[in-house]
Parts: structure tokens; C-alpha cells; sequence
């Protein structure tokens, strides 16, 4: 550009500041919230293959090696013995949303410290409504890695009863996904910088995972442990884990449902009070 | 209300702690005006784009933006209102074309309407070969103009520019300044442009001279200099403050 040069063109002059915003503000608004992660999402491959490898690992490795160890009686969804594979396959859907959810938050620290986030809080839309439709958008894509992971899984005869199991799921996975997003998103609230982040693996994402039902079920853990039986049982993701694996065999956790749902909007309602500038913890910190 | 002051800062005062960033800072932009927010760093700039911006809420005073106060109707007075932050902020994964059309939804502009405005926009900075580029490709000059693109894009009527030239050659700097002054000129669009660069001013431009917190001066430059008896505005900055600036003083030696 050189400074003697005329402007090419005259300035837009067709935007409407009628007062307020209508619906289409709004669902645009999300439309490019969502389109944005996604677009992230598919460039970011690497992403993409280490979300997909690592429930693969546990399912080809360490399932195969612990089948003979662990022995899975008949406990509810199931009607039958089932391989130990086929039992840990939705804490292992319940384990890449409670990464991408890790994930979502670490990149909100990211943005943060590289004043992407600037962008998105100074939209003139509600702040409740802009991290709302971040966390849809990054549930949409942990959806999405739970359905790559459940395709490969298919050729390991890893499959529901019915095929209608790959669809009563979703909602469950839309839930869950909302649930540990949110979480991950109140957490990214209260960490300033991106090292701290390493603290979060140790105290949040391994307490969740291994202390819940995912990988054995709780009557296993009880013999062994009664007040970690007890643990596993307030842990909300042990719900997210039920809440999905009794929807791959068409059925209902009403228990798990509730917990997960009152979790969701609790933990949403914590992130959107941290983020909000007149209550939350970005004022008081200055960043 | 006053259509012509875009940008109204009265009695603002904030806080970290115990320390004081802010204290009971009053100044006006009005449209079609180039203004330029003087201080070094650590007087209170960022703090004070942060309360405009919305990122911090107001503890005292009041800010509002084409009369539509920042904390109550912050929607209004953000929508009118276009940033240029001080750190990168674009998406470097995506395309210029991308990252505008992502802040366009932000704003609740749709695709269509995006084309236009983006085309428009990009013309004006001289990038508008360079939609279908990954950010990442772009110099640092470059992104600097594509966020200018981009805080246009919605077309607000006051532009906010925190530090737009640091880290950026002799040559961008003078493109960048001599292209937002005359987008003041042509398209009468208030600008508050924050610096600790005293060659960026003009002896015309309103000066708002920031320090520890406080206004100390506000007005022409030429006025200033001349009610300080000063020989020029790094003169006045000094008889102001009482000492040779040091944040001003060793950021021109960087630039020289």
C-alpha cells in the first residue's frame, strides 16, 4: 500500500444498526462460530489422528491384553457376557469428548494469551451466547471424533445390538460433549497461563477418567475399593460414560441423565459467570 | 445524546488490587477525528481499551460510544465500534477471506453481504489480492492491514487502534498511519489511536497525554507545545511528567 495512493473503493455503507438483534444475528452469529472450529478442526490433522489413535490404542491394546483379567458379568444395559472390548468402547466415546473438552479449554488459554479471544468477546453479541455456541461448536466436533472412533471400532466387531444404537447415542454424545465442555471451559477461566495447563491433566482429566466406570465397572471396583466405589459414583463422568452406554443399547439412564444434564448447566453457568467482565476472575486478574 | 462524539470517557477509574491503573480519566473523541492517545507503557492505555472493549467492566465512571453506554447497552456500542488490538489476533490457520467472514458472523453478517463488504474492505488496504492467502503467508505489515480490513468491516463509525505499529518496519508504519488518517479524512470515522511513539503526531491531531494513570494534557498538539513552552511534544511530555520519559525515550531509540 502506498500512502499516496486514493482508496480503491468507497466505504461499505449497507450495514442496518437498527436497534437490537434479531434471530438471523443470532443464528448467523453461531453458524460462524461452529464453521470457524470446524474449519480449525480439518486443519489441525494431527489433531484429528491423535484424537482418533489414542481410544485405538486402548481399544487394540490394552482391552485385548486385560480381556482374560477382567471378567464382565451381566450388569445392565447388557443381557449377555460381553468382551471386555465391547464394554470399555463408551467410556472410550465418554474419554475423546472429555479430551476435546481439555482440548477446547487449552485453546481458549491459547487464544487468550494470544488475544484471539479478544476477537470473539468484543462480537456485539451477549458473551452468555458467544461461549455457548463455542462450546455447541466443539461439541459438534468431539461428536464427530466419537463416530470416526465407533467406525473403525465396527471392524473390531465392536457393535451395538441394533444400528439404531449409532443414533440413540447422539443425543447422549450431545450432552456429555456439552457437560465436560463446559467444564473444560469454566476451567480455562481460572488458568492464566497456558504451562498451568499440564496441572489440569494431572488433577482433572486423570481423576475423571480413572475414577469412574469406564474402564471396569463398579461392582469390580467396590470389591476392591468401597469408598472409591463410592467416588466413581458422584463423578460425573461416570454418568457421561452410563448416560451414552445405555443409549447405544436403546436405553434410558434416568440417574446418569439427570447428573449430567445438572452438571452441564452448572458448569456452563460457571464459565459464563468467570467470563463475564463485571463477575468473573478476567477483571480481577487483569488478562 | 451527541451524534458527533463517538467516544466518551468520563470519571473512569479502575483497579488491580491495591494498585491504581486508572484514575478519573475523562476525554472526547468526535467523529471525523484523529486521536491520539499518548503515554508510555504502563500509563493505562491497555486498561482503558479493555473498559472500552468491554473485556473489563467499569467500576467508576462511564463509557459510551455514540451515547450508548458500554456497560448497560454494550451490544450498541460495540456494534459501532471496530478494534485493532495491539497483539495479532487473526487466525493464522484460516484465509484472510476466512477470518473476515468469521468476524462478519460475530457481528451477525451474513455470507453474502460478507462478500461484498470483505471485497470492499480488502480494496481499501491494498490486500485485495491476497483473500485466498493463508494469514500465516502475510508480513507483519500485512496482518496489520488485514486487521484494519477487518475492524472495518462491519463499518463502525469509531476505529480503535492499541499500539497498530509496534513491531512493524519504518515502511508499514508510515503506510499504516498515513491509511487510517486518511480514512479520518475521507470516510469522517473517529479514531482513537493509542502509542508511546511520539512521531506518529501531528501538530493537528488532538493529543491525550497519559501517565501513571492520569490525563495529564489534553488538546491540539500545537497547543499543548505551545501552553508548556515547549519546543516540540517529546519536549512537552518531559516539562509534563517532570522527568525525561523513559518508556518514550528508549521506544524512539529502538525505532531510529
Amino acid at each position: 500500500m502506498s500512502a499516496a495512493s486514493p482508496p480503491a473503493i468507497s466505504p461499505p455503507e449497507s450495514i442496518d444498526f437498527a436497534p437490537g438483534f434479531t434471530f438471523r444475528h443470532y443464528a448467523v452469529c453461531m453458524r460462524g462460530i461452529v464453521w470457524r472450529e470446524a474449519l480449525r478442526f480439518v486443519h489441525q490433522r494431527e489433531r484429528f489422528v491423535s484424537a482418533l489413535v489414542r481410544p485405538l490404542v486402548w481399544l487394540l491394546i490394552f482391552a485385548a491384553g486385560f480381556r482374560s483379567v477382567l471378567g464382565v458379568s451381566i450388569i445392565p444395559p447388557y443381557q449377555t457376557y460381553v468382551l471386555y472390548e465391547v464394554y470399555i468402547t463408551p467410556g472410550l466415546m465418554a474419554m475423546i469428548q472429555l479430551f476435546n473438552g481439555m482440548q477446547s479449554s487449552l485453546s481458549m488459554i491459547y487464544d487468550r494469551e494470544m488475544g484471539n479471544m479478544r476477537t470473539l468477546l468484543v462480537s456485539p453479541l451477549p458473551r452468555w451466547f458467544l461461549l455457548t455456541s463455542k462450546l455447541l461448536a466443539g461439541t459438534l466436533v468431539s461428536v464427530m471424533q466419537v463416530y470416526a472412533y465407533l467406525a473403525v471400532a465396527w471392524f473390531w466387531d465392536v457393535q451395538p445390538d441394533s444400528n439404531w444404537g449409532y443414533v440413540a447415542i447422539l443425543p447422549a454424545l450431545l450432552l456429555s460433549g456439552f457437560m465436560l465442555g463446559a467444564l473444560g471451559m469454566f476451567i480455562s477461566s481460572a488458568i492464566k497461563q497456558l504451562e498451568n495447563f499440564a496441572g489440569v491433566m494431572n488433577f482433572v482429566i486423570f481423576p475423571m477418567f480413572f475414577a469412574s466406570s469406564a474402564l471396569y465397572p463398579l461392582w469390580k471396583v467396590r470389591e476392591g475399593s468401597p469408598w472409591l466405589a463410592d467416588y466413581c459414583n458422584i463423578n460425573p463422568f461416570t454418568h457421561a460414560v452410563e448416560l451414552i452406554r445405555f443409549a447405544f443399547y436403546l436405553q434410558v439412564n434416568w440417574v446418569s441423565l439427570a447428573v449430567v444434564l445438572g452438571c452441564a448447566i452448572v458448569f456452563l453457568t460457571g464459565a459464563i459467570y468467570a467470563y463475564d467482565p463485571a463477575k468473573g476472575m478476567l477483571a480481577r486478574k487483569g488478562g | 445524546m451527541n451524534e458527533t462524539i463517538a467516544l466518551d470517557v468520563a470519571g473512569v477509574s479502575h483497579s488491580y488490587g491495591s494498585r491504581k491503573a486508572l484514575d478519573d480519566v475523562s476525554f472526547q473523541v468526535e467523529q471525523g477525528q484523529f486521536c491520539v492517545l499518548l503515554g508510555p507503557n504502563g500509563a493505562g492505555k491497555s486498561t482503558l481499551l479493555s473498559l472500552v472493549t468491554r473485556l473489563f467492566a467499569m467500576r467508576h465512571g462511564s463509557i459510551s460510544i455514540f451515547g450508548h453506554d458500554v456497560s448497560r447497552q454494550s451490544g450498541e456500542a460495540l456494534r459501532r465500534m471496530g478494534v485493532v488490538f495491539q497483539a495479532r489476533t487473526l487466525d493464522l490457520d484460516l484465509t484472510v477471506a476466512q477470518n473476515l467472514i468469521y468476524h462478519a458472523a460475530l457481528h451477525g453478517i451474513g455470507r453474502a453481504q460478507t462478500r461484498t463488504l470483505a471485497a470492499s474492505v480488502l480494496a481499501r488496504v491494498g490486500m485485495a489480492d491476497r483473500a485466498s492467502d493463508k494469514a500465516r503467508d502475510l508480513s507483519g505489515g500485512q496482518m496489520r492491514r488485514v486487521e484494519i480490513a477487518r475492524a472495518l468491516l462491519h463499518a463502525p463509525r469509531l476505529l480503535l487502534l492499541d499500539e497498530p505499529t509496534v513491531g512493524l518496519d519504518m515502511q508499514a508504519r508510515t503506510d499504516i498511519l498515513a491509511y487510517v488518517r486518511r480514512l479520518v479524512q475521507d470516510d469522517q470515522i473517529g479514531v482513537l489511536w493509542t502509542t508511546h511513539l511520539l512521531d506518529e503526531i501531528n501538530n493537528d491531531d488532538r493529543v491525550i497525554v497519559m501517565h501513571k494513570g492520569k490525563v495529564l494534557d489534553q488538546g491540539l498538539a500545537r497547543d499543548t507545545i505551545i501552553r508548556h513552552g515547549a519546543r516540540d511534544i517529546k519536549d512537552a511530555f518531559a516539562k509534563m511528567t517532570g522527568s525525561e520519559p523513559l518508556g518514550l525515550g528508549a521506544a524512539i531509540e529502538n525505532v531510529l
